[in-house]
C-alpha cells in the first residue's frame, strides 16, 4: 500500500491504495471523479487524460503513486468554477461529441493542445495533435472545429488579459 | 420554424453532463456492497472441457464465489438465442446450436465464457481467474466459412450438420436465368466485405443486484434496448418474471448494434449476484470486447450483373457466404437475409434478381449487425459492380448509373421492398456538384506532376430503415413486433415528460424528440424532459438500431402529442367557452382563431389537474400514451463521392475530398442529422481503409487490441462535405426517413472505387491498408 | 496488473539500491511499461522510479557535443532550442514518438533500456554513433542494442543519459504502423565526419541495424538520387499482418531516400 497525496482541481487529497492502482482508477474509485474513463487497455484511446503538472498525460499509464505530491486537473475541475471552459461551450456549441465517452479525454487533450499552441491552430496540427484520442461517434469533423474554434476564443481572452494588464 | 423547434439547429441539451464529466455510465454506477468479477474465458478456439478446478481460486484472497455453467444449468438458466427464424429453401428452419451463457462441456471461440469469479476488488477477481484449472482437449478449428463446409472439417455444433445454418435464397431464380440468357454483357465479381469489430468507446459492462428482501432483480447494463433485454432475459433465460426484473440502461458510450444483443455476462452477473448474495459489477476490458462483442460484416460473395447492348440492367445473380461466428447471436439471421438481400436492387430498375445466403458457422466471435448491418454489403456489391461495369464498357459512371436509375414511385423491387419516395439524380447531381467532378481530370494531371495517382469513386446508396412494420417482419421469422411506443405526460404546471422505449447512446434524443413538443406546444425545450432507458419508468419499448429513433420512436410520440393536443384543445374551448375546432396553439398559449382570447399553456395544464372545471364527463389529468407500428421500411438513399490521392511508393491512400449528399426525408435537428453522417463516414472508411479483424488459422485474434486493429484517428480522415436534398418519406407523420448509418452504408464502395481508379487496378481487397494498395499496385506493374 | 510494490527513487545511486530488490525493474516515463503490466504481459515484483530524479534530465549541449540526460521526456527532447539548433533531426524523431500524452511522460533513457524492434531512438542513437553513459560505463551505441528487446545492460545497471557529436547533416523518416503507430520502418541518416551511417528500425527480425546496401549508394554522393534503383533485401526483414518483408524492404529504400532529401534540404 502507498500513501497518496495530491492536489485535485483545487483540492488536497490523501488516500492510501495498493501500489498497483492506476491514477485513473484512484480518481474514480477513491475520489469518485468519474469524468475519466478507460476506454483501452493499451494507453491508446485518451479517454483517460487528466493534466498532471499542468502536462496532459494518460491518467491509465500512470500509477496513482507516481502522480503522488503533483498537481491535478480533471474534466470535473477544467472550468475551475466558471459554467464552462471555453473548450467546453465550444464542444456543445459545434456539437463535437455524441456518446460523451471520449469527450472528458478530447476535452482535456484540446486544452493542452490550445496552451501550448498559443500562436494558433491549423487542422492539420490538430488533427496530427489527436493521435492519442479516438472516438468512434463524430469522425472527428465536429471536433476539429470545436478545438479550432476553441483555440480562437482561447487566443482573444489572452490577448484581451494581456492588454488589461499592460 | 421556431428556434427551438422542428428543422432548428439547437445545441443539445444533454450536453452539459457529458462535457463536465458529469455522464454516468454502467462503470460509474455504485451500489452498496457491490463486489466485481472477472469472467475465465477460453483460450481456444475449439476445445473440450474436460474438467474445471475451482479449489485454487476459491482460496484466493478476496474471493466471494467461483461459479461455473454446470451450476448455471442446474439452476435453470436458458440459453442464448437467435430471434428470428429462416428458413432454408427447401424449407427446413435454421439449424440452431446450443449457446450456454458459461460453457460447461465444450468452447467454441477464443473468448468463450467459461466460469465468472466474484472477489472484493477487481485486480483480485483477475488473480483468481488465472487460478481456475481448466483441463481441455484442444479440437481442430475453422475460421474461414468458406472452409468450414468442407468435407472433414470440424463439426461445430451437432445441430448443424457441415456447420451449415441455413441456405436461403430470395427472388426468382428463373426470371433470373432467363435475363442472363438475353444479356449483351455480363459483369462478375468475387467481392469480400472483411469483418469489422464495432468498437464502441465505452466497453461492455454489467451491474447484477438481487434483492433477497424483494426478490428482484436489478441490471445495469450497456443496452441500446434495455426493454428487449429484460422480455429476453424473462421469457428465455429465466432470470427472473418481468415483474421482478428492472434494466436499467444509462448513459451508454456509443453502440452501432454491438449493444443491442443480450450476451452471457448481464445475465450471469444477474444470476451471479444471487448466488454470492453480493451486487456484482463487470466491465469488460478492450481485448474482451475484441474477442467477445458481437462482430459485423464477414461476406464472401460472388456477384453477377447482366446488361443489354444499351447498357441497362437485365438482372442480377449473388451468391453469399455469411460467416456467423460460433453461435447465433440475437438478430444474426436476419443480418444476411432481410436486412442484406432485400437491398440488392439498390437505387436501379432491376427486373429480376436472384441471391443464395449460406450462414456458416465457425470457430470465430459470433458475428451480428453492425451499423448499417446487411445493407453495407449490399451498396459495396452493387456499387463495385456498378462502377466496374461503367470501366469494363468504358462509359461515365455517374451516366450508367443515371440510366438505371428507378424514377417514378411507388416502386416494387423483385426482392421484397417496395421503394416509397427518392430522387437519386438529385442527389447524384448534388454530389457531383460539390465535389467539382468536372474539374477532376485538371487534378488528376496536378497529382501525376508530383508522382501521385488521384482518383475518383462514387457509390449511389440506398438503405431500409424505420425497421420496421411488425406484421411484415413477424412473416419473414421476426421473434419480434418492430413498434415503438410513447408517452407524455403532461405537468400541472405545464412543464412535460416525454417517456420513450428509444434509447439514445449518442444519438441526442434529448435534444431532437424535445424539439418535437415545442413545435407542437411552444413549450422551451428547457421545459421538456426525455426519460428513457428504464424499465421501471418506460413501459415497453423496442430500443434504438436501424435508424429507427426518428422514424419510429418520434411518430409514437407524435401520435401520443396528437392526443394531448386533442385534449388540450377540449379543456381550453371549455376554459374560452369557444368551439373546440377553433383552437389553436400559438406562442405557449391556446388560442381562439381570429380573436384575442386564449388561454396560456401552464393555465390549461393547471386546470387539466385542479380539475375544478373540466368539460363534462372529461376525466382530470392529462397524459397521453401511443404505440406506433410503421406501415414500410423507409428508404434514406444518396450518392457518395470520394477522391483520393495514392502514394505510389508507400501505397498510402489519403483522402482529398469526400463528399455525401443524402436524402433523409424530413429533418429535425440539422446539426445532429450532420454529426449522425460525419461519424457514419468515419466508420465506413474505416472499413474500407483501416480496420479488419483478423483470425489465425487456429482461431486465435490477431487484431485483439488497437496495436493490432486500426482504429480510424483523426489524421486519417478530412473534414466532410456534407448536404441532403429531401423528399419526405409518405409513410410516416413527420416525413422522416432516419440518418443513423448511412454514413456507414454508403462509404466503404466510394472509397474503393476511387483507389481502384486511381491505381488502375481493380482487385483491391479490404481494409486497403498502404501495403495491400502496394501489392496491388505492384500486380499490376508486374503485368 | 499483478500485485507491486513502488519505490521512488530519491538519486541514482538509491535507485541501484533499490533496484537490487525482489524481481525489480526501473520504471521512468511507463510508457511501455505500465501497458505491459496492465495487460499482464509484465510482473516485476518491485518498480523503482526514476522520473523525479534531477540529474538524469536535462539536453546540455556544447559546441558539437549533445548530451541528454535519461529521464528526459519526449515533449522536451522535441522542444529544446538548443537540440533543434545542433540535431533537428533527433528533436524531430522525438515529435514522432506515440502521441502528445505519451510525449509528455516517455523517456529517451526508457525507450532505449526498452530496445523495442519498433521504437525510434534506437535508430537515431545507432547513426548517430552515440554513447551510452549508464552509472557503470559508457556503450557505444553499436554494443548497447542487442536484438529485439535486447540491450547490453547489465542487471541493476542504470541509463543516465546519452551522447553523441551533432552530424552536419542528419534526417529521420518514419511510416507508422496504422494500428500501433509504431514504427513499420523508421530510417536514419547522419551523414558526420566519419562519413554517413544509416540505421532502420521497425523492420529488422533482429531489431535496430545499419543498411549496408544503403550506407555504400550514400557514400559515394549524399543524394537521394544515388538511391535510385538501390535494393534493400527482404532476408531477415520482420513479415505481419501490418507489412510483409517485402513491403518493409520497399519503404526502407523510400524512407532512406525521403530522409537524404529532408537531410539535404
Amino acid at each position: 500500500m502507498s500513501d497518496i497525496s495530491f492536489v485535485v482541481n483545487g483540492r488536497r487529497v490523501s488516500g492510501a491504495a495498493e501500489d498497483r492502482t492506476l491514477l485513473v482508477h484512484f480518481l474514480r474509485e477513491n475520489l469518485g471523479l468519474t469524468g475519466s474513463h478507460v476506454g483501452c487497455d493499451t494507453s491508446q484511446c485518451g479517454a483517460c487524460v487528466v493534466h498532471v503538472d499542468g502536462k496532459a498525460v494518460k491518467s491509465c499509464t500512470m500509477l496513482a503513486a507516481q502522480a503522488s505530491g503533483s498537481t491535478i486537473v480533471t474534466i470535473e475541475g477544467l472550468a475551475n468554477g466558471a459554467d464552462l471552459h471555453p473548450v467546453q461551450a465550444a464542444f456543445k456549441e459545434h456539437h463535437g461529441l455524441q456518446c460523451g465517452f471520449c469527450t472528458p479525454g478530447m476535452i482535456m487533450t484540446a486544452t493542452d493542445m490550445i496552451n501550448r499552441h498559443p500562436e494558433g491552430l491549423d487542422e492539420a496540427t490538430v488533427r496530427a495533435e489527436l493521435e492519442g484520442n479516438i472516438c468512434r461517434c463524430t469522425g472527428y469533423h465536429n471536433i476539429v472545429k470545436a478545438i479550432l474554434a476553441a483555440s480562437k476564443t482561447m487566443s482573444k481572452v489572452s490577448k484581451g488579459k494581456a492588454k488589461q494588464a499592460a | 420554424m421556431a428556434i427551438e423547434g422542428v428543422g432548428a439547429r439547437v445545441a443539445r441539451k444533454e450536453d452539459k453532463r457529458f462535457i463536465t464529466g458529469a455522464g454516468r455510465y454502467v462503470d460509474d454506477m455504485v451500489v452498496p456492497g457491490m463486489k466485481h468479477a472477472a469472467f475465465v474465458r477460453s483460450p481456444h478456439a475449439h476445445a473440450q472441457i474436460k474438467k474445471i478446478d475451482v479449489k485454487k481460486a476459491q482460496a484466493m484472497p478476496g474471493v466471494i464465489g467461483v461459479l461455473t455453467g454446470k451450476e448455471l444449468k442446474a439452476d435453470g438458466i436458458g440459453n442464448l438465442i437467435c430471434g428470428w427464424m429462416i428458413h432454408s429453401k427447401d424449407g427446413s428452419p435454421m439449424k440452431m446450436g446450443a449457446w450456454s451463457p458459461l460453457a460447461f462441456d465444450k468452447v467454441r471461440y477464443v473468448g468463450d465464457a467459461v466460469v465468472i469469479v466474484v472477489a472484493e476488488t477487481k485486480g483480485q477477481a483477475r488473480d483468481a481467474a488465472e487460478a481456475v484449472e481448466i483441463t481441455y482437449k484442444e479440437l481442430k478449428a475453422v475460421v474461414d466459412a468458406s472452409k468450414a463446409m468442407d468435407k472433414g472439417a470440424p463439426q461445430i455444433h451437432p445441430e448443424a450438420e457441415n456447420n451449415l445454418i441455413f441456405d436461403w435464397d430470395i427472388g426468382n431464380a428463373d426470371d433470373t436465368a432467363a435475363a442472363f440468357k438475353k444479356a449483351a454483357h455480363v459483369v462478375k465479381m468475387d467481392i469480400i466485405n472483411n469483418r469489422l469489430v464495432p468498437n464502441a468507446m465505452e466497453p461492455r459492462a454489467a451491474l447484477g443486484h438481487y434483492d433477497k428482501a424483494e426478490d428482484h432483480y436489478t441490471c445495469w447494463t450497456t443496452s441500446q434496448n434495455p426493454h428487449v433485454a429484460r422480455l429476453v432475459m424473462s421469457a428465455f433465460y429465466n432470470v427472473a418474471p418481468e415483474n421482478k426484473l428492472r434494466v436499467i440502461a444509462p448513459d451508454v458510450g456509443g453502440g452501432f448494434g454491438s449493444k443491442i444483443y443480450i450476451y452471457p455476462e448481464e445475465l450471469v452477473c444477474l444470476w451471479a449476484s444471487k448466488k454470492t448474495g453480493v451486487p456484482v459489477k463487470w466491465v469488460a476490458d478492450r481485448t474482451e470486447s475484441f474477442l467477445t462483442d458481437a462482430h459485423g460484416r464477414d461476406h464472401h460473395t460472388h456477384a453477377e450483373m447482366a446488361f443489354d447492348k444499351d447498357h441497362k440492367i437485365l438482372g442480377l445473380k449473388v451468391e453469399t457466404q455469411a460467416n456467423l461466428g460460433a453461435y447465433m447471436s440475437l438478430f444474426s439471421s436476419a443480418t444476411p437475409t432481410y436486412l442484406y438481400a432485400t437491398l440488392l436492387s439498390g437505387q436501379y430498375n432491376i427486373p429480376a434478381i436472384h441471391a443464395n445466403v449460406k450462414a456458416i458457422y465457425t470457430n470465430t466471435a459470433p458475428v451480428d449487425a453492425y451499423r448499417g448491418a446487411g445493407r453495407p454489403e449490399a451498396t459495396f456489391v452493387m456499387e463495385r459492380l456498378m462502377e466496374t461495369a461503367a470501366r469494363q464498357f468504358g462509359v461515365s459512371p455517374a451516366e450508367l448509373r443515371r440510366k438505371n436509375f428507378v424514377t417514378s414511385f411507388p416502386h416494387q423491387t423483385p426482392v421484397i421492398m417496395c421503394y416509397d419516395a427518392g430522387d437519386y439524380a438529385a442527389s447524384l447531381d448534388a454530389a457531383m456538384k460539390a465535389s467539382d467532378y468536372a474539374g477532376f481530370a485538371k487534378r488528376k494531371a496536378a497529382a501525376a506532376k508530383k508522382g501521385l495517382l488521384r482518383g475518383i469513386g462514387m457509390s449511389c446508396y440506398i438503405e431500409a430503415c424505420g425497421i420496421a412494420p411488425s406484421a411484415a417482419v413477424g412473416s419473414l421469422g421476426a421473434g419480434v413486433g418492430l413498434w415503438e411506443s410513447a408517452e407524455v405526460r403532461v405537468n400541472a404546471v405545464g412543464t412535460i415528460e416525454v417517456l420513450t422505449g428509444s434509447h439514445s447512446h449518442g444519438q441526442g434524443h434529448e435534444t431532437t424528440f424535445a424539439q418535437l413538443v415545442n413545435e407542437r406546444f411552444g413549450v422551451p425545450i428547457d421545459s421538456v424532459s426525455i426519460v428513457h432507458g428504464d424499465t421501471d419508468k418506460v413501459q415497453m419499448g423496442m430500443g434504438t438500431y436501424g435508424s429507427r429513433s426518428g422514424a419510429v420512436g418520434m411518430s409514437a410520440i407524435v401520435k401520443a402529442l396528437d392526443k394531448v393536443e386533442a385534449k388540450a384543445k377540449k379543456i381550453a374551448a371549455h376554459l374560452l367557452e369557444a368551439d373546440e375546432g377553433d383552437i389553436i396553439i400559438e406562442n405557449g398559449a391556446l388560442k381562439v382563431a381570429g380573436t384575442d382570447k386564449n388561454v396560456p399553456w401552464f393555465q390549461m395544464a393547471l386546470a387539466a389537474y385542479t380539475a375544478h372545471n373540466l368539460p363534462g364527463g372529461m376525466e382530470p389529468g392529462l397524459k397521453e400514451t401511443a404505440f406506433y407500428d410503421p406501415s414500410n421500411f423507409t428508404f434514406p438513399a444518396g450518392c457518395y463521392i470520394c477522391e483520393v490521392e495514392v502514394d505510389p511508393e508507400t501505397g498510402t491512400t489519403e483522402i482529398i475530398q469526400f463528399v455525401a449528399a443524402d436524402d433523409f426525408g424530413n429533418i429535425i435537428n440539422p446539426m445532429i442529422v450532420e454529426g449522425q453522417v460525419h461519424g457514419g463516414i468515419a466508420q465506413g472508411i474505416g472499413q474500407a481503409l483501416l480496420e479488419g479483424a483478423h483470425y489465425d488459422d487456429s482461431g486465435q485474434l490477431l487484431t485483439a487490441s488497437y496495436m493490432d486493429y486500426t482504429m480510424p484517428r483523426a489524421g486519417d480522415l478530412p473534414s466532410f462535405k456534407v448536404s441532403t436534398s429531401n423528399t419526405p418519406c409518405p409513410g410516416n407523420p413527420l416525413g422522416i426517413k432516419g440518418c443513423g448509418e448511412a454514413g456507414a452504408i454508403g462509404s466503404p464502395p466510394a472509397v474503393i472505387n476511387a483507389i481502384t481508379d486511381a491505381i488502375g487496378s481493380n482487385d483491391l481487397g479490404m481494409p486497403a491498408s498502404p501495403s495491400t494498395v502496394w501489392a496491388a499496385i505492384r500486380a499490376v506493374t508486374k503485368h | 496488473m499483478y500485485s507491486v510494490n513502488y519505490h521512488r527513487a530519491a538519486s541514482v545511486a538509491d535507485a541501484a539500491k533499490l533496484v537490487k530488490s525482489g524481481d525489480a525493474k526501473l520504471l521512468s516515463g511507463g510508457m511501455t511499461l505500465i501497458p505491459a503490466m496492465k495487460t499482464r504481459l509484465a510482473a516485476p515484483s518491485d518498480l523503482v522510479d526514476l522520473s523525479r530524479i534531477r540529474d538524469l534530465q536535462g539536453i546540455k549541449v556544447s559546441g558539437k557535443t549533445v548530451t541528454i540526460g535519461a529521464a528526459t521526456t519526449h515533449f522536451d527532447v522535441a522542444n529544446d532550442d538548443k537540440l533543434r539548433k545542433a540535431c533537428p533531426a533527433l528533436a524531430h524523431l522525438a515529435s514522432l514518438i506515440g502521441d502528445p500524452a505519451v510525449r509528455h511522460k516517455g523517456t529517451i533513457g526508457g525507450s532505449i533500456a526498452n530496445n523495442d524492434p519498433a521504437a525510434d531512438y534506437p535508430a537515431a542513437l545507432l547513426a548517430l554513433g552515440a554513447t551510452i553513459i549508464t552509472n557503470k560505463r559508457e556503450i557505444p551505441a553499436d554494443k548497447f542494442f542487442k536484438g529485439l528487446f535486447e540491450t547490453s545492460l547489465k542487471d541493476g545497471e542504470i541509463v543516465t543519459a546519452v551522447t553523441f557529436t551533432a552530424p552536419a547533416k542528419a534526417a529521420y523518416e518514419k511510416f507508422r504502423n496504422p494500428a500501433s503507430r509504431y514504427a513499420i520502418v523508421g530510417v536514419f541518416v547522419a551523414k558526420g565526419k566519419d562519413g554517413v551511417s544509416v540505421a532502420v528500425t521497425g523492420a529488422g527480425d533482429d531489431g535496430v541495424f545499419r543498411s549496408k546496401e544503403i550506407e555504400a549508394a550514400l557514400a559515394k554522393n549524399f543524394d537521394a538520387a544515388s538511391l535510385a534503383g538501390v535494393k534493400v533485401p527482404a532476408k531477415n526483414l520482420m513479415s505481419d499482418i501490418h507489412a510483409s518483408s517485402d513491403y518493409r524492404a520497399n519503404l526502407i529504400a523510400v524512407m532512406a531516400k525521403r530522409a537524404v532529401a529532408a537531410a539535404n534540404a
